[in-house]
C-alpha cells in the first residue's frame, strides 16, 4: 500500500470531481447547440438554470484543492497536478458561461426564421466540444501526445470561425433583413471559438502537470 | 552567476568496516550559499556532512577514498591541519548541546582554545556572535548564568553563536531544528537566511518544507549515493529523477 493513503485519497476524490465537472461541461456544449438548432426552449432554460451547478462545482473543487495544499503540502508532481486542476476548473467554469450565453442566443432566436439550415455551426460545436473532451481526457489519462494534438487542432476551429464569420457577413450584406440573425450566428461562432481556446488551456495544463513546463510542440 | 566552489567532492567513498556508507559521491558546495541534504534515515547524508570537516576520523574502522577539496585543497591530504580545518568548518548538531557552563563560557571556549587571551577582544566576540544569532537582547543580562537554563531554541542559537566565535567560513548543520518547536524553528530558519549571506552552509534536514524555504541547492541522497543535485526550486517543483519525486512526495514505504 502507498505510504500516504490520506493524500492519495484526497487527490483521487479531487480527480473524480473534476471528471464529473468535465462530463457535465461536455454535455452542456452539445446541448446548447442543440437548443439553437432545434429551437428547444426548454433545453435552453435548463442550460441557463444549470450554470449555477457548474459554478458550485468549481467552488467545491477549488476549496478541496485549497485544503489539500494547506494540509498535505504537496510537492513536485502532486503540487503541479493540484495547481493545474485549480486553473483548469476556472477554464471549465468559463466554458459553462459561454454555454449559458449560447442558450440565451437560442432564446433570442426562438421567433427568428433561419435563412439556411445550420451545418457549419453544429460542426464547429462538435469540433469544440470534442476538443474539450479530448483535452480533459489527455489530463485524466496523462496523455501528452493527445494534449499537444488537441492544442494544435485549435487552428482548424479558428479557420472555421473565420469562414462562418465571413459567410454571415456576406449574407447580411446581400439582404439586410438577415442582419439580426447573421450577427447572432457570428456571435455564436465566436463563443464556440472561445470554448476551443479554453480547451487549449486545458491541454497546456496537462503538459504543465506532467512536465512542469508549457512546451506544446508535438 | 554561480559562486565560487567552496567544496569540490569527487568519487568519495566511505566504509564503516566492510559496509560502504557513501558511494562515489560527487557534488560541489558553493560559497555563501545554503545547500540542503535530504534523504531517508541511513542514506548517508549525515556521514557525508561529517566528511567535510573530518569528523569521521574519530570513528573506528572508517576508510575514506576519493577527493574532498576545500578551497581547492584536499582535506584528506596528509599535510592538512585538522584543527585549522575544523575552525574553518564548524558544526551544529541535531540536539542543542551547550556545555554545562555559563552562556559566556560557551562562546569563549573556542577562541580560548585557539589562543585568544585579551578580555576586551573576547568580550567583543561574545557580543558580536550573540547579536549575530539574535540572542544578545535575550541573554545580555544573564551571560554568567548557566546555558542549560535557556530554552531549546535559545540553546541552539547559542550553539550556532559558539560556532561563529572562531570565525568559520562554513557551517555544517545536522538537522538543527528537529528538536525545536515551530516558533524556535522559524527563528533558526530566519537566522540561516542571514548567515547564508556571509557563510557557506550545508544543512541536513528531514523537513522538506524547510529545505524548500532555506536552501538554494538541494541534494537527494539514497542508500549512500547522490541521486540528484539541483537548485532547490527544481528539486521541489520538477525533479529529474523518479526516485527524488517519490521521496519528496512521501511515496517511499
Amino acid at each position: 500500500m502507498a505510504p500516504r493513503p490520506k493524500m492519495d485519497e484526497e487527490l483521487n476524490e479531487i480527480s473524480r470531481k473534476v471528471t464529473e465537472m468535465a462530463l457535465l461541461i461536455e454535455t452542456t456544449i452539445v446541448e446548447s447547440i442543440k437548443a439553437i438548432k432545434e429551437k428547444d426552449m426548454e433545453l435552453a432554460r435548463a442550460i441557463v438554470d444549470g450554470d449555477e451547478k457548474i459554478d458550485d462545482m468549481e467552488d467545491e473543487i477549488n476549496n478541496d484543492c485549497f485544503k489539500f495544499l494547506a494540509t498535505q503540502a504537496p510537492l513536485a508532481g502532486d503540487l503541479r497536478y493540484c495547481i493545474s486542476i485549480m486553473k483548469m476548473i476556472r477554464d471549465l467554469e468559463r466554458i459553462g458561461d459561454h454555454c449559458e450565453d449560447l442558450a440565451k442566443y437560442a432564446m433570442r432566436l426562438e421567433n427568428e426564421e433561419y435563412y439556411k439550415d445550420l451545418i457549419d455551426i453544429p460542426r464547429m460545436a462538435e469540433m469544440s466540444s470534442k476538443m474539450v473532451s479530448n483535452a480533459i481526457r489527455s489530463f485524466v489519462e496523462k496523455d501528452l501526445r493527445l494534449a499537444r494534438k488537441v492544442w494544435k487542432a485549435d487552428e482548424e476551429v479558428d479557420e472555421l470561425f473565420k469562414y462562418i464569420y465571413e459567410e454571415q457577413m456576406g449574407i447580411a450584406e446581400q439582404d439586410s433583413s438577415n442582419l439580426k440573425v447573421a450577427i447572432m450566428f457570428a456571435f455564436i461562432a465566436a463563443h464556440l471559438e472561445r470554448i476551443a481556446d479554453y480547451a487549449t488551456n486545458i491541454c497546456e495544463e496537462t503538459v504543465f502537470s506532467l512536465e512542469g513546463g508549457y512546451d506544446m510542440t508535438l | 552567476m554561480e559562486n565560487k566552489k567552496k567544496f569540490e567532492i569527487k568519487g568519495l567513498n566511505l566504509y564503516y568496516g566492510n559496509f560502504q556508507a557513501l558511494k562515489e559521491i560527487g557534488i560541489n558546495i558553493y560559497e555563501k550559499e545554503i545547500t540542503a541534504l535530504i534523504g531517508p534515515s541511513g542514506c548517508g547524508k549525515s556521514t557525508f556532512l561529517r566528511t567535510l570537516n573530518r569528523m569521521n576520523d574519530v570513528v573506528p574502522g572508517v576508510t575514506i577514498t576519493g577527493q574532498v577539496r576545500f578551497d581547492g585543497k584536499d582535506i584528506y591530504d596528509k599535510d592538512c591541519d585538522v584543527m585549522e580545518l575544523r575552525k574553518k568548518v564548524g558544526m551544529v548538531f541535531q540536539k542543542p548541546n551547550p556545555f554545562p557552563k555559563s552562556v559566556y563560557e560557551n562562546i569563549v571556549y573556542g577562541p580560548r582554545i585557539h589562543g585568544m587571551r585579551n578580555k576586551t577582544d573576547i568580550d567583543s566576540i561574545v557580543e558580536r556572535t550573540l547579536k549575530e544569532v539574535g540572542l544578545w537582547n535575550e541573554v545580555k543580562d544573564r551571560l554568567n548564568k548557566s546555558a542549560m537554563g535557556l530554552s531549546g531554541g535559545q540553546q541552539q542559537r547559542l550553539c550556532i553563536a559558539r560556532c561563529l566565535a572562531v570565525e568559520p567560513e562554513v557551517l555544517l548543520m545536522d538537522e538543527p531544528t528537529s528538536a525545536l518547536d515551530p516558533v524556535a524553528t522559524s527563528k533558526i530558519e530566519a537566522l540561516l537566511q542571514d548567515l547564508g549571506k556571509k557563510y557557506t552552509i550545508v544543512i541536513v534536514t528531514h523537513n522538506m518544507q524547510q529545505a524548500g524555504r532555506v536552501s538554494k541547492y538541494t541534494s537527494f541522497f539514497l542508500t549512500g549515493e547522490i541521486i540528484e543535485t539541483n537548485t532547490t526550486e527544481m528539486i521541489f517543483s520538477r525533479p529529474d529523477n523518479r526516485k527524488t519525486e517519490e521521496y519528496i512526495s512521501g511515496r517511499f514505504g
